[in-house]
């Protein structure tokens, strides 16, 4: 099996790595960047289908040079063979849709001029956009079948189809049960969990991970970059230029009253509790 | 998903990565045998405690720095070099040196501590047992065997699915579940079992080499027996590590019933005597407690430790060779082993399945092993040591004002030491309060000096020692049940237990007294978080015992 993962970097949102300026504007430049969290469970669904079927996986990018960072830490979670970075200026604020339409190039290219591919792998949203739509759009661009909120997977490679499980969360929560036929395109759902139940797997996986360990020492030499140029897109269709979305406006949402003031006292404290029962002995005496 | 029907196949599956499982899979790949090995640690060694000596004895056909190159440098703490036993009577306390025992028959003799140990053999095995098709895989805990028609064929895990094997190796320790669902191995009588608990010590080297009187390169043993424990069968240990020391104490664990004793409490007992305050200073920082159960190979080893193409090697089989100051298991372990790895080598594609195991068991038989495991001479003064009326004579005559003076004169403080330095001897000692408290005690009252230091250590609570350990619990899913939870079934548990106590509520089993229909009930309570998994409770409580699944529960830092 061959496949690609498309990843993402953000912003890395954890406490004590992200920084917000006075009025609660993300401050980029201030913040590192992480892989998207969510790439994590797409880049599991690969490494489980190369591990049980053999193959090769790589993980692809569009970002600015620094997203290289990012390509490094795909390659040490999912073992990726090597990896792939979509970047030049032309392609800055590209907005889903023009996102979508590079990858989908990118992928092109791959299967033009490196090996045919079997799966496309993405996670489910990113941390900063939130919108769940750059994964679809690529895959339409492609006009592969598209399997999403994808929580286990199996493939029958003599077969050429993948079963999946999907979530469908609804008033009640369901697991469907699908078939597709391969290339197609599978968008991971954070519930997904890979499984070895072979121990042929757990070996096999065990050695991916030290040869990894091994490669990664030198991931620039396992990373080919490409411009819009290498991509043959046309600048009108990409970058801000080919991106429709227009963001008008970002209004922060004020905070929850209950954090804007909140005095803490201490029980044993008995002046302190006293003025709290001041505080409230209007409220309790009300009756009605 | 689809499910394949057809299980996986390898030649050896070997559950366990400690001494007994590495020695035997570390041979099988030497013979070219595919070889998985199976550990339910999340790291060789992070399940497995140990007193802390390891020994090479020159008549054994293994060694384990002969298998695996550099055991000694990488993987092992300080060589003993210094050998003795402290006769304890209140603070009057006679030494002897006992190094001539210590050496009959040793080539070498170090300090380890498992985690250091087996994880670094861990990564040997794995090397040498990918050349050959295989390989070691972490928190998979094996539970039980896969038979066909009524005869074992693989081994069926909590985490993969079923394995067949041409040969199943069990080195899944003291409680394995193997020997026990192939009916070899009990967990019934208490008096089969020892129960051994020990602290690791954090001590700067150049302190050890100070305190103790040691260059770099050299290490001591210390044995303590004697009144320290009260009427408790056992001893106590002290054994320098490269930068700690392991102290602990080992009791019969059917003493320990008898007498209600709290195995913590006894530890503490050896901690705070003022023997041990010259070496420990005023500065006590316990790294990590931990608990064992030992079994008593003299008479639990197993003569025949194999069915169909299982065999059991090492405290699975109740290869641990405890007799009087000698304590013997991995060095057994680490020959069983490799001897299981032959025999399976020598009879591979043999149409027998039990053929390896039969080979197994004479080539234990053959290399003196099961000689040394259970010798017949313990087997005859055994005989006479369990017969009441010679053992109250001999206390009788050992506590009298006459026999206090045989004992004490200058003649027979010469005697004892000889006696004490003969392989021989001790081997016969019988499991009686004789040899681990009377005579001790009387040697330490008529030749001993009184100890005048002030012993300031105070020893963590079981609270605070339950509180640094690292679990990674499995909520939800306790591995032990309490099948009766009647006081007079599982009230032993309650103070045998190494992490409960009577009156302690953090504990794994709690005594607790109900009101019932106008009478009082005392029942007993199990929660198995702070469990260490040493197997106590499935000895001495009516349970049902599992260990958690692979990489939960209980992970030892230092073992």
């Amino acid at each position: 099996m061959r496949s690609i993962v498309l990843t993402k970097g953000v912003p890395d949102f954890s406490e004590g790595a992200v920084s917000f300026d006075e009025d609660g504007h993300l401050e980029r430049g201030k913040t590192p960047t992480v892989m998207n969290p969510n790439d994590a469970f797409a880049l599991e669904a690969a490494l489980q289908t190369r591990v049980r079927h053999g193959g090769h996986v790589s993980a692809m990018s569009m970002g600015p040079p620094g997203y290289a960072d990012v390509l490094e830490e795909a390659m040490e979670s999912v073992y990726a063979d090597d990896t792939y970075l979509l970047s030049d200026r032309e392609l800055a604020a590209s907005d889903t849709w023009a996102t979508a339409i590079t990858l989908s190039a990118g992928i092109e290219k791959f299967r033009e001029e490196v090996e045919d591919v079997d799966l496309v792998f993405a996670g489910f949203k990113t941390a900063d956009g939130e919108t769940g739509q750059t994964g679809p759009q690529a895959c339409w661009a492609m006009d592969w079948p598209i399997v999403t909120h994808v929580i286990a997977l199996d493939i029958d490679p003599d077969e050429r189809v993948l079963r999946a499980k999907r979530l469908v969360e609804g008033d009640v929560d369901e697991i469907e049960t699908v078939e597709a036929p391969l290339p197609c395109f599978v968008v991971t759902d954070p519930e997904f969990e890979p499984t070895y139940r072979k121990a042929s797997h757990r070996l096999t996986h065990k050695r991916l991970r030290a040869e990894t360990q091994e490669r990664a020492v030198e991931h620039e030499e396992q990373l080919t970059t490409w411009d819009h140029v290498d991509l043959n897109l046309d600048p009108e269709y990409i970058g801000l230029d080919g991106s429709p979305t227009i963001v008008s406006s970002v209004d922060p949402i004020p905070k929850a009253p209950s954090e804007r003031d909140a005095t803490m006292i201490d029980p044993d404290d008995g002046d302190s509790m006293n003025e709290v029962l001041e505080e409230m002995q209007p409220y309790a005496a009300g009756g009605d | 998903m689809a499910d394949d029907t057809e299980y996986e196949h390898y030649e050896a599956v070997v559950v366990g990565c400690g001494p007994g499982g590495a020695a035997a899979a570390a041979r099988l790949a030497d013979h070219g045998v595919e070889t998985l090995v199976l550990e339910r640690g999340t790291e060789a060694g992070s399940k497995n405690v140990s007193g802390g000596l390891i020994y090479a004895e020159e008549s054994a056909p293994y060694a384990i720095d002969g298998l695996f190159d550099g055991f000694r440098e990488e993987a092992a703490e300080r060589p003993v070099t210094d050998y003795r036993i402290h006769n304890v009577a209140g603070n009057s306390v006679k030494t002897y040196d006992l190094t001539d025992l210590h050496e009959h028959d040793t080539d070498w003799c170090d300090a380890v501590l498992r985690r250091r140990m087996d994880s670094w053999l861990e990564q040997r095995v794995h090397e040498k047992t990918s050349e050959t098709g295989g390989g070691v895989l972490t928190d998979v805990r094996v539970n039980g065997l896969l038979r066909e028609n009524g005869e074992i064929v693989g081994v069926t895990c909590d985490e993969l699915d079923p394995i067949e094997a041409d040969l199943i190796v069990a080195g899944d320790g003291v409680n394995s579940e193997l020997a026990r669902d192939a009916g070899l191995m009990d967990w019934e009588e208490p008096d089969e079992w020892f129960q051994g608990v020990k602290a690791v010590v954090d001590m700067d080297p150049d302190v050890i080499d100070d305190r103790f009187d040691l260059e770099p390169d050299e290490g001591v043993a210390h044995l303590f027996s004697g009144d320290l424990f009260e009427d408790v069968r056992g001893g106590g240990f002290l054994y320098t590590n490269e930068d700690s020391l392991s102290i602990g104490t080992v009791f019969h664990l059917d003493s320990l019933v008898e007498q209600r004793a709290e195995p913590h409490e006894l530890l503490d007992a050896l901690l705070t005597h003022p023997l041990l305050a010259t070496w420990l200073g005023d500065e006590y920082d316990e790294r990590e407690y931990a608990a064992k159960l030992v079994p008593d190979s003299k008479k639990v080893a197993h003569p025949e430790p194999y069915q169909d193409r299982l065999v059991l090697v090492g405290d699975a089989a109740g290869q641990m060779q405890a007799q009087g100051p000698i304590i013997k298991g991995m060095n057994h372990a680490v020959t069983a082993g490799a001897l299981a790895a032959d025999a399976f080598a020598v009879t591979r594609g043999n149409a027998d399945t039990e053929a390896a195991g039969r080979r197994y068991a004479q080539m234990l038989e053959d290399s003196g092993t099961m000689a040394k495991l259970r010798p017949r001479r313990y087997q005859l003064a055994r005989a006479a040591g369990e017969r009441d009326l010679v053992t109250n004579v001999v206390d009788r005559v050992l506590e009298s004002p006459v026999g206090s003076i045989a004992v004490g004169n200058p003649i027979s403080n010469r005697l004892l030491k000889r006696a004490y330095n003969s392989p021989f001897l001790v081997s016969m000692l019988p499991d009686t309060s004789t040899g681990y408290v009377t005579l001790p005690t009387v040697i330490g009252e008529t030749q001993g000096r009184t100890i005048h230091w002030d012993n300031e250590v105070e020893p963590p609570t079981l609270e605070e020692r339950i509180g640094d350990l690292t679990y990674d619990t499995d909520v939800g899913n306790p591995h032990i049940e309490l099948v009766d939870e009647s006081y007079a079934a599982s009230g032993a548990a309650v103070s045998a237990c190494p992490v409960s106590a009577e009156d302690f509520g953090g504990g794994c089993y709690r005594s607790e007294t109900v009101q019932t229909n106008g009478s009082e009930e005392t029942l007993v309570s199990l929660d198995t978080q702070p469990c260490v998994e040493c197997g106590t409770c499935a000895v001495v409580a009516d349970t049902t015992w599992e260990h958690p699944r692979g990489g939960k529960g209980v992970e030892y830092r230092e073992g």
